[in-house]
């Protein structure tokens, strides 16, 4: 199969004692959505942090070797990475002194892109992709702080798509909504691997197993198991994973 | 249940009185304003016209005249000062905020803050030293000098507190978007913590519009039109000072005027400042 991401013997630390992945090997298949599920403090977010160096950013260290597609995560600028691996977070956290249009733009005009000729038609492109075009479209100019939570966090989705990204992480993106809205991401999160992989961390199995094509299980730092999501939700391997889906713990 | 009442009753009581208390110590707080205010404008009123701002001063003892040059020379000395001390100020804020985490950093923000409690006249003093001295004659380069000195420590220190404002969500937005961090920094956190920045940048300027003390030891003052940034250049406040002395009941009355000139001009400052960082979108977090 052909893997976008390819994640071998990873050890990730905290303030280089706090040892919070002890090593992962994970590959991550081409346009495809891959769950990473696990009780809080297993290292779900570190993880996916590692993959576009996000981790650097609030002190975490790492060694193994990432490859992202075909690049030595470690060799490349973090700059460069994060404009191919994009980020959605928890919270939504769109510019709060930016309109709808320039928080989608800001990537692309933070980056030199500029010119309303050029950039509209990207925005637009980007919205839509985000489900987001018929609710904002009359409104562009006005505060991204003004939608609501669900289509904040959509606005955010769009500002990660306009970078054209190949690989969208997104660090539980839906569990500060409210569930219509949380819907409307994991139909989104299914158009969009379409063109996009994407390693999505949630704390709901249901989520997981709604979307994700592949599921993986990190407990204490480990990887406990990894698998097609179907045969996850159904027959794990493991005790520990069938202890966890059922509810028995975490 | 009686005793249910009485507690009621005390909480109530008690609940009145700190409530008066804290409207009369801001009563109190808005007092001294009121004053200033009163007396100001009662008393400078009288030499408030066109002349006052477009002529220049007459002799001592003789009646009308202006202080053209010291208007004009009050915004060329907050002007060097400002050019000096905001952009100084702006960016030791953002280092010891976005980039503050070690020793050097914490003897910075000790050392600012010692800086802001120097009194205005030894800062003065030390202006005169290293400028006055070598050029060896006052002129408005050492007095925008002292009073640059004066308002870096007011506007490196709000530029921090206000940039530690902005969530660290909005820099890891920043970040995983492929911005630089550099480019993060400027056009966005700044960008978000730009209406308090301006606070502490007016703050800063105000402040020193009104400062005497340094300007007498740097720009000295000047009885004619100068723009030469090199010679000795009037203010205001000097002017305050000198004709708030003297003998004759019409040159203390335009001290007042002076006075409230000034401060006329603060609060054309501070309106400017609003409307400039008013915007559209609203600044919550």
């Amino acid at each position: 199969m052909d893997n976008i991401i390819s994640v071998k013997n990873l050890n990730a630390y905290y303030n280089k004692k706090n040892h919070v992945l002890k090593n992962i090997n994970i590959d991550i298949p081409r346009n495809k959505v891959m769950a990473i599920i696990g009780p809080s403090g297993c290292g779900k977010s570190t993880f996916i942090r590692c993959l576009n160096r996000m981790h650097e950013v609030v002190g975490g260290t790492i060694d193994g070797s990432i490859e992202v597609d075909g690049q030595d995560l470690m060799k490349v600028d973090p700059v460069l990475l994060r404009k191919q691996v994009g980020m959605v977070f928890q919270k939504p956290n769109p510019f709060p002194t930016m309109s709808i249009f320039n928080n989608v733009a800001a990537g692309l005009r933070l980056n030199g892109v500029r010119g309303k000729k050029t950039l509209a038609p990207i925005v637009e492109k980007s919205l839509r992709q985000a489900a987001l075009w018929d609710e904002v479209k009359d409104n562009l100019d006005k505060s991204g702080m003004d939608l609501s939570g669900g289509q904040q966090q959509r606005l955010c989705i769009a500002r990660t798509l306009a970078v054209n990204p190949k690989v969208i992480l997104m660090d539980e993106p839906a569990s500060a909504l409210d569930p219509l809205s949380t819907s409307k991401i994991e139909d989104l999160i299914f158009e969009l691997k379409n063109e996009y992989t994407i390693v999505i961390v949630t704390h709901n199995m249901q989520q997981a197993s709604r979307v994700s094509d592949f599921t993986a299980f990190f407990y204490v730092g480990d990887l406990v198991e990894i698998s097609d999501t179907r045969k996850m939700f159904t027959s794990p391997d493991n005790k520990k994973t069938e202890d966890y889906i059922s509810g028995r713990f975490g | 249940m009686a005793d249910n009442k009485f507690f009621y009753y005390k909480k109530k009581t008690i609940n009145i009185i700190m409530i008066s208390l804290s409207f009369g110590a801001a009563l109190v707080a808005i007092i001294p304003l009121a004053f200033i205010f009163y007396y100001t404008i009662s008393k400078g009123i009288t030499y408030l016209n066109l002349s006052f701002f477009f002529e220049m001063p007459k002799p001592m003892g003789e009646d009308g005249g202006g202080m053209a040059n010291a208007i004009m020379g009050t915004f060329y000395l907050v002007g060097i000062g400002g050019l000096i001390g905001v952009p100084v100020g702006i960016m030791a804020g953002t280092y010891l905020s976005e980039f503050g985490q070690n020793k050097f950093a914490s003897m910075v923000r000790f050392m600012t803050d010692v800086l802001s409690g120097v009194p205005s006249i030894v800062v003065g003093v030390v202006a005169y030293t290293l400028v006055v001295l070598p050029m060896k004659h006052f002129s408005a380069y050492a007095g925008g000098i002292a009073l640059a000195i004066l308002m870096i420590p007011t506007i490196t220190r709000t530029t921090e507190e206000m940039i530690k404002l902005v969530p660290h969500s909005i820099r890891e937005a920043g970040l995983a978007l492929g911005i630089p961090k550099w480019k993060t920094t400027v056009m966005i956190v700044l960008k978000t913590a730009w209406k308090g920045i301006a606070t502490g940048i007016l703050l800063g300027l105000s402040r020193v519009a009104g400062e005497t003390a340094p300007l007498i030891f740097t720009a000295l003052g000047n009885q004619f039109w100068s723009t030469d940034l090199g010679q000795p250049m009037a203010s205001l406040s000097v002017y305050i000072y000198d004709y708030a002395r003297s003998a004759y009941e019409n040159v203390i009355q335009q001290a007042w005027t002076a006075a409230l000139v000034l401060i006329i001009l603060i609060s054309i400052l501070s309106l400017l400042f609003k409307i400039i960082t008013r915007s559209k979108y609203k600044t919550k977090f």
